[in-house]
């Protein structure tokens, strides 16, 4: 583990307002939310879909807002987790989401994490979305990154990138909602820590699905705790993670069924080449009450070099009996046979390599049900991939 | 829901466990004074009459055991052990050393035909077409071991360890600690410090063992520990079949048995090693039964060797047991077949490593788990592959099956893998016994009892078909007493 960097300070106006150019071209995302290092910058956000309001994190624990105040603080990760309790003590600002009862956006809410330039610092901040009853909304998390410009110097980029995140954002998903969450965890640099909380507590027939595409970054940690508190919710968590390097990416999830009826999914998948660690470890607990339960969970890593590795722990606690559970964990090279068939065709091998990876990963990307940000996606896969050293010698 | 509700009910109503080998023999005892400390160790040392390098290697494991912490990260919860509250040395008086059966304590032969364990050789062979010799150990000590002769004909050793650190000095001082180290663990290391007896095995190049071995291990006397430690090495291209069988008596009061069991097979060797462990799960309440903490672990230390584990766990109030694999040779190959059955308040945390270190190696793990009553299953595993493994296979199954809903289980597997060229498959279901296939049993005639040993059966039975036929038969009347109660 790397140590500690020291906190940011604050982000000034004027530091702030050096980041405006970036969210006021017009390709710019649109609903987008602004943290600049962990501080809400309403200056640099948009506006948002109806019946969604806004507040920074700030204001709401000035106004004292007792509901609000109690989901900040969900008991069911209380204490449980270092990184939580870490983040709970430094955290600086976010932003509180409240959407009302039956609102609908299709186009996702953006939540962007943008940083002022300066030397190696640590940024925690923690959100909160609340979802209310049959509202339909997606959020989607991503990294800001700068394009270098001519003022700056190749070192103070260096700097610029070396950065701690620890970001927490939490979900509350009223009865019958929908909530559709991504992120990508794309753009960081060596070097960099990020470590990603999410937090869900899922209605009564809500539907909460999650999806986090992970490139690059030197260490990056990803944990979900959720857990089913009505019954007939269901959830799909998914994610597909790209390694290389001395990456190391980590995925941990703790879904507690604590309602009958409840189906859960999850689908991991990791490529890692050269010399990657991929971490999946992934818990399903079912409560005595949660009969009925429907649950899956899936790791899938495919290793692309001989010092790349994964670590798997699919566990299963399961206290209630008419359920239905299950779990499962490969990893392995490229099927022989597949790039042998292909080859057969008349593609070269790096090609056929290629081919397979883009599916491997695409078969989650192709799910998302948002067709840009799945391009979106598909394209940093595919940069990823581009990025792969040529083959050697193959047979 | 009508079969599901009277599962409930029956669970909720089970008394005591069903546990029949629960008596107890008056046989008189030599014990070692209560308690732990430097001279417990060379009383049991000097007991055996034992080489002074053998008295030191036990001195150093009792001083690293000092230093050591109990490991907490299974899911068991039991009192905290006083392990200056036990006796660490218990002998029934009346066998200074196993010569030959005549010589047996009759009282003793009693408990283990009680047992429905064959010590006479002439009623095998009366009887049995396959025979089965049988080493028997009565607390701390080897009271007999049968067909000795006849093995030796054949080359192969099979006596009591604590005869073969005589006969056999060499062999015992090169292997013994060699796949469990003295530092391996809390409970191994204890055990190195004060391991009493339990079984040497050596079968030598190019040799098929001619015959099933078996141990029986017995806990009798009361506030003693059982630290029996069992050694197999099959030579070269040699094949062993073992057996171990276990059994203690009713008692209000905790036993403690922490066993060491190191198997080591060379070049093209097999070894084959089922267990039955049937201490006593203590009563409904949990009062009372054996904490069993084991280690045990096979090296397959040459090219095409292979050692496969098969246990049926049904007994001990605490299960800590991950018999392993270390598949060193190239080509060598490691299977773990379980069945863990707890009912009442047993807590089974029990698994298997497959460590991956030569090249093409393979391994296969098949655990089903059956929670009923208030128990905890769980199953704990490792699988893990070397940079160097290449070409290394593994696939897992393990299923969890749960009667009632006061129980629980739990899977852990840890899947590491470090090369490319491995191909790990992971899988596990937990369930319990559908209305459907239910259903369809009540509908073609069978009460509502026999349809679910009949599906139970079918559920644990590709770990069943490993057994060697007569534990085949014990383990599936085993499972119905298990059962008994539980389910509807």
């Amino acid at each position: 583990m790397r140590s500690a960097l020291p906190m940011v300070e604050a982000p000034g106006a004027a530091e702030i307002e050096a980041l405006r150019p970036d969210f006021s071209h017009p390709g710019a995302l649109a609903q987008r939310l602004v943290l600049v290092d962990g501080v809400f910058a309403p200056e640099l956000s948009s506006a948002m879909p109806e019946g969604v309001r806004v507040r920074s994190l700030a204001s709401v624990l000035n106004e004292g807002r007792a509901d609000l105040i109690a989901l900040l603080a969900p008991a069911n990760a209380d204490g449980a987790d270092p990184i939580l309790s870490l983040n709970a003590a430094l955290m600086q600002d976010g932003v509180v989401i409240e959407v009302a009862p039956g609102a609908r956006s299709d186009d996702p809410i953006n939540l962007v994490y943008a940083s002022t330039p300066g030397g190696p610092s640590a940024r925690f901040s923690r959100s909160l979305i609340v979802v209310g009853a049959g509202a339909s909304i997606r959020l989607a998390e991503s990294l800001h990154v700068r394009a270098a410009r001519a003022d700056e110097t190749f070192s103070g980029l260096q700097n610029f990138n070396c950065l701690q995140n620890f970001n927490c954002l939490i979900a509350s998903v009223g009865e019958g909602a929908t909530f559709n969450h991504t992120t990508r965890m794309t753009g960081g640099e060596p070097g960099g820590v990020r470590v990603e909380s999410l937090i869900a507590s899922i209605g009564a027939g809500a539907q909460f699905d999650s999806f986090a595409l992970v490139t690059g970054a030197g260490l990056i940690r990803r944990q979900i705790f959720m857990r089913f508190q009505g019954p007939g919710a269901k959830s799909a968590l998914r994610g597909v993670s790209l390694l290389r390097g001395r990456e190391h990416a980590d995925t941990t999830l703790v879904v507690e069924h604590a309602a009958p009826d409840c189906s859960g999914r999850q689908l991991f998948k990791y490529i890692l080449d050269e010399e990657a660690t991929g971490v999946f470890q992934g818990k399903i607990v079912v409560d005595p009450l949660a009969q009925k339960t429907d649950a899956r969970m899936l790791s899938k890593a495919l290793l692309l070099s001989d010092t790349a590795a994964m670590n798997n722990k699919p566990e299963l606690e399961i206290f209630a009996d008419d359920v239905a559970c299950g779990h499962g964990a490969t990893s392995g090279g490229l099927d022989a046979d597949q790039l042998f068939y292909l080859q057969t065709r008349g593609l070269p091998f790096a090609q056929a390599e290629a081919l397979l990876l883009e599916a491997f990963a695409g078969e989650l990307i192709d799910g998302l049900g948002d067709e840009n940000l799945a391009e979106v996606c598909r394209s940093e896969v595919r940069a990823w991939l581009s990025r792969r050293a040529p083959p050697g010698v193959h047979s | 829901m009508a079969a599901v509700q009277e599962t409930v009910d029956r669970v909720k109503s089970i008394d005591v466990a069903e546990y029949k080998y629960g008596f107890f023999s008056d046989i008189e005892s030599d014990k070692a004074p209560k308690g732990l400390n430097e001279e417990i160790v060379r009383f049991i040392s000097a007991k055996k009459n034992e080489p002074s390098w053998l008295t030191e290697w036990r001195l150093d494991a009792y001083r690293r055991w000092l230093t050591m912490q109990e490991p907490k990260w299974a899911r068991v919860d039991y009192p905290r052990i006083d392990y200056q509250d036990l006796y660490y040395y218990s002998a029934p008086k009346t066998a200074p050393g196993p010569k030959s059966l005549e010589d047996v304590d009759p009282e003793l032969l009693k408990v283990y035909a009680k047992l429905g364990i064959p010590l006479q050789e002439q009623e095998i062979l009366a009887g049995v077409e396959r025979r089965v010799a049988v080493d028997a150990v009565f607390d701390s000590v080897s009271v007999v071991t049968t067909f000795k002769e006849e093995l030796g004909k054949a080359g192969v050793i099979f006596c009591p360890i604590s005869e073969a650190v005589h006969s056999h000095p060499e062999l015992v001082r090169k292997y013994l600690g060699s796949v469990v180290p003295t530092t391996d663990n809390y409970f191994a290391t204890l055990n190195s410090a004060v391991f009493s007896d339990g079984s040497f095995v050596y079968v030598p190049p190019g040799v098929r063992c001619p015959m099933e071995l078996s141990t029986y291990f017995r806990i009798n006397e009361q506030n003693t520990g059982q630290f029996e430690r069992t050694l197999i090495i099959a030579d070269k291209g040699s094949y062993v079949s073992y057996l171990e069988g276990c059994t203690a008596p009713k008692r209000d009061e905790n036993q403690l048995h922490a066993a060491v069991v190191e198997l080591i097979a060379h070049d093209d060797a097999e070894i084959k090693y089922s267990t039955v462990q049937n201490w006593y799960p203590g009563d409904s309440e949990g009062k009372g039964g054996i904490f069993n903490f084991v280690t045990k672990r096979g090296d397959c230390h040459g090219a095409n060797s292979k050692i496969s584990w098969t246990q049926v766990e049904t007994g001990s109030a605490i299960t800590w047991k991950y018999p392993s694999c270390i598949l060193r040779g190239d080509n060598s190959r490691g299977e773990f077949y379980s069945i863990a059955i707890s009912n009442g308040r047993q807590q089974v945390d029990s698994g298997t490593k497959m460590i991956h270190l030569g090249k093409n190696t393979t391994s296969r793990v098949i655990s089903k788990g059956i929670a009923a009553g208030k128990s905890q299953n769980t199953y704990r595993g490792q699988i893990s592959a070397h940079r160097k493994a290449t070409g290394a296979r593994n696939f897992t199954n393990c299923d969890s099956l749960l009667i009632g809903n006061s129980c629980g289980a739990h899977t852990v597997p840890y899947i590491e893998s470090r090369n490319p060229s491995t191909q790990f498959e992971h899988e596990a279901t937990t369930s319990k016994i559908s209305e459907d296939q239910m259903f369809y049993c009540l509908q073609r005639g069978l009460s509502a009892e026999e349809a679910t040993a009949l599906i139970v059966n079918g559920f644990v039975r590709d770990v069943l078909q490993q057994l060697p036929m007569e534990f085949a038969v014990e383990a599936q009347k085993l499972i119905a007493i298990s059962l008994e109660g539980s389910v509807g």
